[in-house]
């Protein structure tokens, strides 16, 4: 009978447990074992065999907490079960951070799929050369997705896509309901953020410059998609910040903040919150008039394994699986309710538009915010830090 | 005339793969940072080749880079004296102690590295946060009726930087300790010392190469840090290397995160020319025996 390097290992130390053999035995025939696997190439050959009986292998990057869980459980295990192809998923901080490992190596090599967020994140890779031409006819799904929020990204690229829309929810404000109540919140709206008796309890997202001038944008009283006063806007950004406890920079930072009481008020994704609410947790939530929507996409990066990519994003687009991943991550999938029947729990999610329209979402201009996010950004970064 | 003496080459031959390493793995890489510093960033993310005195004219002459290399020094310098404190006191006791498993105190100061730094750091927010253990148990006491504010800021910064640090100062002293004649106390006292006088005058000194080790190593760690006040601190605590991770990862702008990098290597360069004259650097080998 041929056995594995484990199982006879597993053999031996059995033996030493038994009396079988003593330890300087043991460690002399494992000390063999290991030259020997060495010399003849070891574990690496065995993974490497393995690897290569595999299939291909997929490099995803997304969010991280209950978003990661919710598409490794409903969308990666699944397809690698189905397809025998392995989805390797990692988290990032925001997509600079993968932009930035791309240009250091030169390379796409172990970056493949990004849960890129907004439109204008799109028409950066799609700038920098990172863009890829999907053949749709291999992603029959994408039939099934809802037009208005395919229209932005063929804006972009008329002729072909790099990615296919995924699901979209909302930046509003989440409060502690046992600290501030419903009505004070309705009242305030976007003001709670600035609300100078929670002093020390209000949390803000640092990682964004375009969210927290948003925010500023509706507390100087300007349209967010218009600015044309952005002293106004940093004036409110720096009165805010004189209030703030902790700028949180990932979506498990933001739970865990608001799940342990450290903060009341803060702004967050409209997903996070509903996870928050789910594990009963007294948060409440609230769209502002002209809160921040958003909608997020599965980029495919330059380089990648083209026919498996559009094959995993064709099961990500079942509907089966896009409305099991958009329960678990808590945000409406891309999916036209016109088309494709949504479950209740869809239909309660914060941002869901049963329309399939999005005609009642605010989102952010790429013409008006892409031209001055490089003076801007480095503003706020300023700013942040007490300038 | 004297004849020249003929120099060894075997030190050379010895030494020759450590500084192929370090030519290979900081000289050329800080050398392409050096180059990059001079380069323009046209938009977020697009850099052009050029040699320009843009980004080393900002670092020079705008006041923001100067506090933050301002709070950098003072913050590292004050992480360095309390690890210094708090540091000589464990390892004194660890080079004096007859415990005849010595090796299992030493296991248990390199334990924490064997846990992710970012998890250990995040571990404070569960000791010092609002529903942490400290507040949990002096609201329960009835010592407290609301939680103390010990999280997100300079303070949990410090103690995160200490945590991280503390093992490096002990490890550092430690090594010098133990190298000391055992016979030297003893001979002080009988010479009419106190074991106070001992310490200071015989213990302490000798120990100095260890504790100066020690504190070079953790000045240079803490300065060079963005993570810790990242995960620990509020909007106010940060130092240089988060302006480096803000130019880099968040405005795309490499040329700029190319100059603060290379400014924060020669800041830290200069510190320790500056201390290797005060302190003697040689002396510093003494520390490791």
């Amino acid at each position: 009978m041929k056995i594995d390097s484990t199982k006879r290992y597993e053999v031996l130390r059995e033996r030493l447990g038994n009396g079988d053999v003593d330890r300087r035995t043991f460690f002399r025939l494992l000390g063999f074992a290991g030259m020997a696997a060495g010399v003849s190439g070891g574990v690496m050959t065995g993974l490497s065999r393995r690897a290569l009986a595999a299939g291909t292998e997929l490099h995803f990057e997304g969010w991280g907490g209950v978003v990661s869980e919710a598409l490794r459980k409903h969308a990666f295990d699944p397809y690698e079960k189905k397809t025998g192809n392995t989805v390797i998923d990692a988290t990032f901080g925001g997509e600079a951070e993968v932009l930035t490992k791309v240009r250091a190596a030169g390379s796409t090599d172990g970056h493949n799929i990004l849960h890129s967020s907004g439109v204008s994140w799109y028409k950066r890779w799609v700038d920098a050369g990172y863009g890829t031409e999907l053949n749709l006819a291999n992603i029959p799904n994408v039939d099934n997705v809802m037009d208005s929020i395919m229209a932005p990204f063929r804006a972009i690229t008329p002729d072909s896509l790099s990615a296919v829309p995924y699901d979209y929810g909302t930046t509003g404000i989440a409060y502690n309901t046992e600290h501030v109540s419903r009505e004070q919140a309705e009242k305030l709206g976007a003001d709670l953020l600035l609300a100078k008796e929670l002093k020390g309890k209000i949390g803000g997202w640092g990682g964004d410059w375009a969210n927290r001038a948003w925010y500023g944008a509706l507390q100087s009283g300007q349209d967010p998609n218009d600015i044309e006063d952005w002293d106004a806007v940093w004036d409110k950004v720096r009165e805010h910040r004189s209030l703030v406890l902790k700028y949180w920079s990932s979506g498990a930072e933001l739970m865990d903040l608001l799940a342990k009481g450290e903060i009341w008020v803060t702004e967050a994704w409209s997903g996070r919150v509903a996870a928050l609410q789910a594990q009963g947790h007294p948060i409440g939530y609230l769209d502002p008039k002209n809160g921040l929507a958003w909608m997020e996409s599965m980029f495919v990066l330059k380089g990648s394994p083209m026919a498996e990519a559009e094959e995993l994003l064709n099961f990500m687009l079942d509907p089966q699986t896009a409305i099991a991943v958009a329960e678990g991550q808590k945000y409406p999938p891309s999916l036209d309710p016109q088309k494709v029947a949504m479950t209740p729990v869809i239909e309660k999610l914060p941002a869901y538009d049963p329309t399939g329209k999005l005609a009642g979402l605010v989102f952010r201009d790429p013409d008006k915010w892409n031209p001055v996010e490089k003076q801007q950004r480095k503003a706020w970064n300023r700013i942040k830090k007490g300038a | 005339m004297a004849q020249a003496r003929e120099i060894d080459p075997r030190p050379w031959y010895l030494l020759s793969p450590a500084l192929l390493a370090i030519a290979l793995l900081v000289v050329v890489p800080m050398s392409f940072i050096l180059v990059y510093s001079f380069y323009e960033n046209i938009d977020l993310g697009l850099d052009a080749p050029a040699f320009q005195f843009g980004n080393w004219r900002e670092l020079l002459t705008d006041g923001y880079y100067h506090d933050a290399i301002w709070k950098t020094f003072r913050l590292s310098a004050i992480v360095t004296v309390l690890a210094a404190v708090l540091g000589y006191v464990p390892a004194y006791f660890i080079a004096n102690t007859r415990f005849r498993h010595k090796w299992l105190l030493l296991l248990l100061l390199i334990l924490p590295f064997w846990v992710s730094f970012i998890i250990r750091t995040l571990s404070w927010i569960h000791i010092m946060g609002n529903q942490g253990a400290i507040n949990g148990l002096l609201l329960w006491l009835g010592v407290i009726d609301e939680p103390l504010p010990m999280m997100f800021n300079e303070f949990a910064v410090i103690v995160g930087f200490i945590h991280v640090f503390l093992p490096y100062m002990i490890l550092n002293v430690y090594v010098s300790l133990e190298g000391i004649d055992r016979n030297l106390e003893p001979a002080a006292r009988t010479l009419g010392c106190t074991p106070w006088q001992a310490f200071l005058e015989v213990t302490l000194p000798l120990s100095l190469p260890g504790l100066a080790a020690g504190c070079l190593l953790v000045f240079v760690l803490t300065a060079g840090s963005y993570v810790t006040p990242l995960i620990l601190g509020g909007p106010d605590d940060f130092l240089f290397g988060n302006l480096i991770y803000d130019a880099v990862l968040s405005e795309l702008n490499w040329p700029m995160g190319a100059t603060l990098s290379f400014a924060l290597l020669v800041l830290l360069g200069v510190v320790v020319v500056v201390y290797s004259r005060f302190m003697r650097l040689n002396q510093l080998s003494k520390a490791f025996g």
